[in-house]
């Protein structure tokens, strides 16, 4: 007789929700057009906010895999998952100004930014290398439209360009490994090929063959030198409130399938893709930091500092201790939750018909805003790693991590190369606290933006102060 | 009493957050200053509490508080002073009650977050010198850098950006080092006690490269030659607040930082290469004192003179090695040290005072140039008491604090070779050309021109300020001991800790 067995849906219940309501959304798109954007706008925040709900109060809930194994929730995916979710929140809060000054105000964009969402959510909860290959290509595809969205800008259409081929080529590298590493174990699934290296008797070879062409992807998702081409030019590219959006969650699914791929995948073969990462690592601190003194626009500059800030999430995975492991999401978070000021700040800056992209246009901020110089100056120090901001505790706790490996070499040359890193960095507070101001314009931004960017900097500052909760939350997913 | 009333806490978050208190009130707040001071005043009463309930007879941490902070990594909020630290928090409330007192007037740009930056300094720099868990040291040291690095800034001189960055620059590439090392001996130790740090067993080749990025992190504050050079830049252009803070309590966590970590967690290395520091600050004192003679800049010879004063710190601290392997008692081990102790708090003194010096007369001509004054003695005459009694002080005159630090050093350089205590006395002869000729050409002689003409005598603000300063140049020249005998307990415990081998 054959039993029919139907699969726990419940523990997909996020994700089911948040596709129910992005296809919802897409029908107000079609049906109400440009009139219904605003509805949209506050259906997807009301749709992420319950998203984040549902998820908050599944924690603690039996978890485990489901869909045939080919999908888990896990402690470790409610929390990138409720992370993703909320800061997707503030994101959309923050692009929303932007873009109606510039005439982005669209449905599309919030259908986008849901679809994608929910692509990064199906990346953090995936067991099987075709759920990890088919959230990742939905998160992209999504991005590489969004990137495409302001039509009449030549700078955005070629960062969409590159974005798109890059990405491309990175997926199919990725997919390239996954079927070496299919071919030498036998299956797809991640639990399954953690079982069979383990048991072993397989051709190490050949298996550290198909995991170079999954470091390839992971490197080209994440941002890691030498697969770094595309990230400053679609920073810089992109209208800010997408660079925002890129900038922010999707590392941390890139973390999240890093982690499920090398971790609870490759474990075992840790000491084939230590090396490989150890360089990808060094590489992107030393190149990130050193090319982002030379930028003269600021969301160039953050696209550097971003390589170099994924060679430190990189610094805590290659350890290959469950303490690094949770360094590196502690890192992961807060560069999410830095990254999202340092962006929400350039979109408070501008205004209709002018970017504020440059670092000569933060010239004498304090004197003309000395509140929000104030933040940003809080988002820079902690960027820069200077206690007592949160950046600090997530680089410390990478660093503690590989010095408990004794990879002591690695570790001095980030510490040495974040002083360098620093520089830019003040370089950025000098212009707002040491220039006299050229220019004598009010904020335009709206009130409910002010009080969330200002919260941002100063969680930043909080958790600064008291990182231990959100570091015990890290410690806890991976023991 | 109240044993257990956290103290080291009161004087560590009242300026902290009566400083963003004050910051909040908004900038052009008439109550900024009073407000200031009053937050300075109370902290400095409160530090002296600290003093008087101070138990001189042990070397065990007195005033010890202890709460978990980050217990994911055993990271804890772990207070405590002994006879190292106690003078040294004393001395950093007093300067920063004559910060906020010296920027009284003079500051009138931004009030309220000059004088926040200096109180949340003040709070920092206390935490520094309480921490007895090794992160929590690295989150104040490093914390530290952000408010003297706007202060320099913002308020600074016409090359301030190029010298508050190399500051910063100079300053966090040392400290990384110092990361480095506490996290290196936390994978020994399992611990970030410092207490727990000081009785790792280490072997000979770990001992070393703690000890040298140690030295790294600390000798740039200090600052040691050759990796002194922020440190004239920075006086330079850092407004009078700022060079007072700097040369007062700044420089003194460089040596703090030698006492607490570099000689009791690595006493073998310390041994082993004790001869580059006693180098290193002989250059120091000698070339350093050569180079303050070549100085028309008021500012840049007083920072030059800084540090050939602090090299007699780090002097006296690394001879006891030489003093040990030469006589069976060490009674001169104790002499070293204390008299390295006594030379930092007095040039915190003195240094402070002797900017302030500066202060007064660039807010009065706004130059720093020898050659623009004078015969200001004509035009100032009480100014000029002052301005000679602590020149007499910085050269180490008998009677004055600046005599019983060298003199104390000197002494017992004697014990561990000739030649160094040699050297090391030829400050005695450059220390009092740099200083006394500069008096001269400043000072005495005819009214240089208009300008000195019209300058007008300190008042009562200014006056009240360096007469604090000079009665306690004096009181702790003529009379050192209860200083003395506030550390002497840790001293010996220092030398008990360094003097067996830890391999």
């Amino acid at each position: 007789m054959m039993t029919f067995q139907v699969s726990n849906m419940s523990l997909a219940l996020p994700e089911m929700f948040m596709l129910a309501m992005a296809c919802i959304v897409l029908m107000v798109v079609a049906f109400l057009g440009k009139k219904g954007t605003d509805l949209v706008y506050r259906l997807s925040q009301l749709t992420l906010i319950i998203t984040a709900i549902i998820i908050y109060r599944s924690i603690g809930e039996i978890g485990g895999l489901t869909f045939d194994g080919t999908y888990i929730k896990d402690a470790f995916s409610d929390v990138l998952k409720l992370a993703i979710c909320l800061i997707n929140v503030v994101v959309l809060l923050y692009s929303t100004a932007y873009l109606k000054a510039r005439n982005l105000f669209k449905g599309e964009y919030y259908v986008l930014a849901l679809f994608s969402t929910l692509g990064m959510m199906v990346m953090v909860s995936a067991y099987h290398f075709l759920t990890l290959y088919l959230g990742l290509e939905l998160m992209s595809l999504c991005l590489y439209a969004m990137v495409a969205m302001h039509r009449d800008s030549s700078v955005a259409t070629e960062a969409a360009m590159k974005y798109f081929i890059l990405g491309a080529i990175a997926s199919g590298m990725l997919l390239y490994g996954m079927s070496i590493i299919y071919g030498v174990t036998g299956t797809l699934s991640i639990a399954s090929v953690a079982n069979v290296i383990q048991a072993g008797g397989i051709d190490n070879t050949v298996l550290s063959f198909g995991l170079v062409f999954l470091i390839i992807g992971i490197g080209f998702k994440l941002g890691a030198v030498p697969f770094h081409m595309w990230l400053p030019d679609v920073y810089h590219g992109a209208p800010t409130a997408v660079t925002l959006f890129i900038a922010t969650a999707p590392k941390i699914a890139a973390f999240a399938m890093a982690i499920r791929l090398l971790v609870d995948g490759l474990a075992d073969v840790h000491q084939y893709w230590q090396d490989m990462l150890i360089m990808l690592s060094i590489l992107s601190i030393i190149l990130g930091n050193i090319i982002a003194i030379a930028q003269t626009n600021l969301k160039r500059m953050l696209a550097y500092s971003t390589i170099s800030h994924v060679g430190f999430i990189l610094l805590g995975i290659l350890s290959g201790s469950a303490e690094g492991y949770a360094g590196s999401m502690f890192y992961a978070l807060t560069y999410a939750l830095m990254s999202l000021g340092a962006f929400g700040m350039i979109l408070l800056m501008s205004r209709q018909g002018f970017e504020a992209e440059n670092i000569e246009d933060y010239k004498g901020l304090s004197e003309r805003n000395p509140w929000y110089a104030l933040m940003m100056l809080i988002l820079m120090f902690s960027m820069a790693g200077i206690p007592p901001l949160v950046g600090f505790y997530a680089k410390l706790a990478v660093i503690k991590s590989i010095v408990d490996v004794d990879l002591l070499s690695v570790a001095i040359v980030a510490v040495l190369m974040s002083v360098i890193g620093a520089y830019y960095y003040l370089r950025m507070i000098k212009v707002m606290y040491f220039d006299q101001p050229t220019q004598q314009t009010d904020l335009q931004s709206p009130t409910e933006m002010r009080v969330v960017i200002s919260a941002n900097a100063l969680a930043v500052l909080a958790l600064g102060i008291f990182p231990g909760s959100l570091m015990a939350i890290c410690i806890s997913v991976f023991s | 009493m109240l044993t257990n009333f956290p103290l080291l806490s009161l004087v560590i978050w009242l300026p902290i957050i009566g400083g963003i208190g004050v910051l909040l009130n908004g900038d052009n707040n008439p109550w900024a200053r009073p407000l200031s001071l009053l937050i300075a005043v109370i902290t400095l009463v409160a530090s002296l509490g600290l003093y008087t309930g101070f138990d001189t007879a042990t070397y065990q941490m007195q005033f010890v508080e202890h709460a978990s902070w980050i217990a994911a990594y055993n990271i804890n909020y772990s207070l405590g002073i002994d006879g190292f630290s106690m003078p040294l928090i004393i001395l950093t409330a007093f300067s920063t009650v004559i910060v906020v007192v010296a920027g009284w007037e003079v500051i009138q740009h931004r009030v309220s977050q000059y004088m926040a930056a200096f109180l949340i300094m003040e709070g920092l720099m206390i935490a520094v010198f309480s921490s007895l868990d090794a992160i929590l040291f690295y989150v104040f040291f490093e914390a530290m850098l952000i408010p003297l690095f706007l202060v320099i800034g913002i308020w600074g001189g016409p090359n301030r950006v190029y010298a508050t960055i190399k500051f910063f620059l100079y300053t966090f590439f040392g400290s990384v080092f110092l990361l480095l090392a506490l996290l290196y001996l936390h994978h020994v130790t399992d611990s970030f006690s410092i207490l727990d740090y000081q009785q790792a067993a280490l072997s000979m080749q770990q001992q070393t490269w703690l000890f040298l990025a140690f030295l790294i992190a600390f000798a740039v504050k200090v600052p040691m030659w050759p990796v002194h050079t922020w440190l004239p830049d920075a006086h330079v252009e850092a407004p009078t607040g700022g060079s007072v803070i700097l040369a007062a309590i700044t420089l003194k966590i460089g040596g703090y930082g030698l006492i607490r970590f570099a000689l009791p967690i690595a006493p073998d290395a310390s041994m082993a290469l004790d001869w580059l520091v006693i180098g290193l600050s002989l250059i120091a004192v000698v070339y350093i004192g050569f180079v303050a003679l070549a100085q028309s800049d008021l500012k840049k010879l007083i920072a030059y003179s800084s540090i050939a004063h602090m090299g007699f710190v780090t002097l006296g601290l690394f001879i006891v090695f030489r003093i040990f392997a030469n006589s069976a008692t060490g009674s001169g081990a104790v002499l070293a040290v204390e008299g390295a102790m006594i030379q930092m708090i007095s040039h915190g003194f003195i240094a402070a005072a002797m900017f302030l010096c500066v202060g007064v007369l660039y807010d009065r001509m706004h130059t720093r140039e020898i050659s623009a004054y004078g015969g200001v003695i004509n035009t100032m005459p009480k100014f000029a008491g002052f301005a000679v009694f602590f020149a007499m002080a910085n050269a180490g005159l008998p009677g004055t604090s600046g005599f019983v630090g060298e003199f104390m050093v000197i002494l017992a350089a004697f014990q561990a070779n000739f030649w160094f205590a040699f050297l090391a006395a030829t400050t005695l002869i450059l220390g009092a050309a740099y200083t006394l000729w500069m008096i001269k050409r400043v000072i005495f002689g005819e009214v240089a021109n208009d300008n000195v003409a019209q300058l007008t005598d300190i008042n009562r603000r200014e006056f009240l300020m360096l007469a604090s300063l000079a009665a306690i140049v004096l009181i702790m020249g003529l009379w050192p001991a209860p200083i003395i005998d506030v550390m002497h307990s840790s001293v010996e415990h220092l030398l008990t800790q360094i003097s067996q081998s830890k391999i």
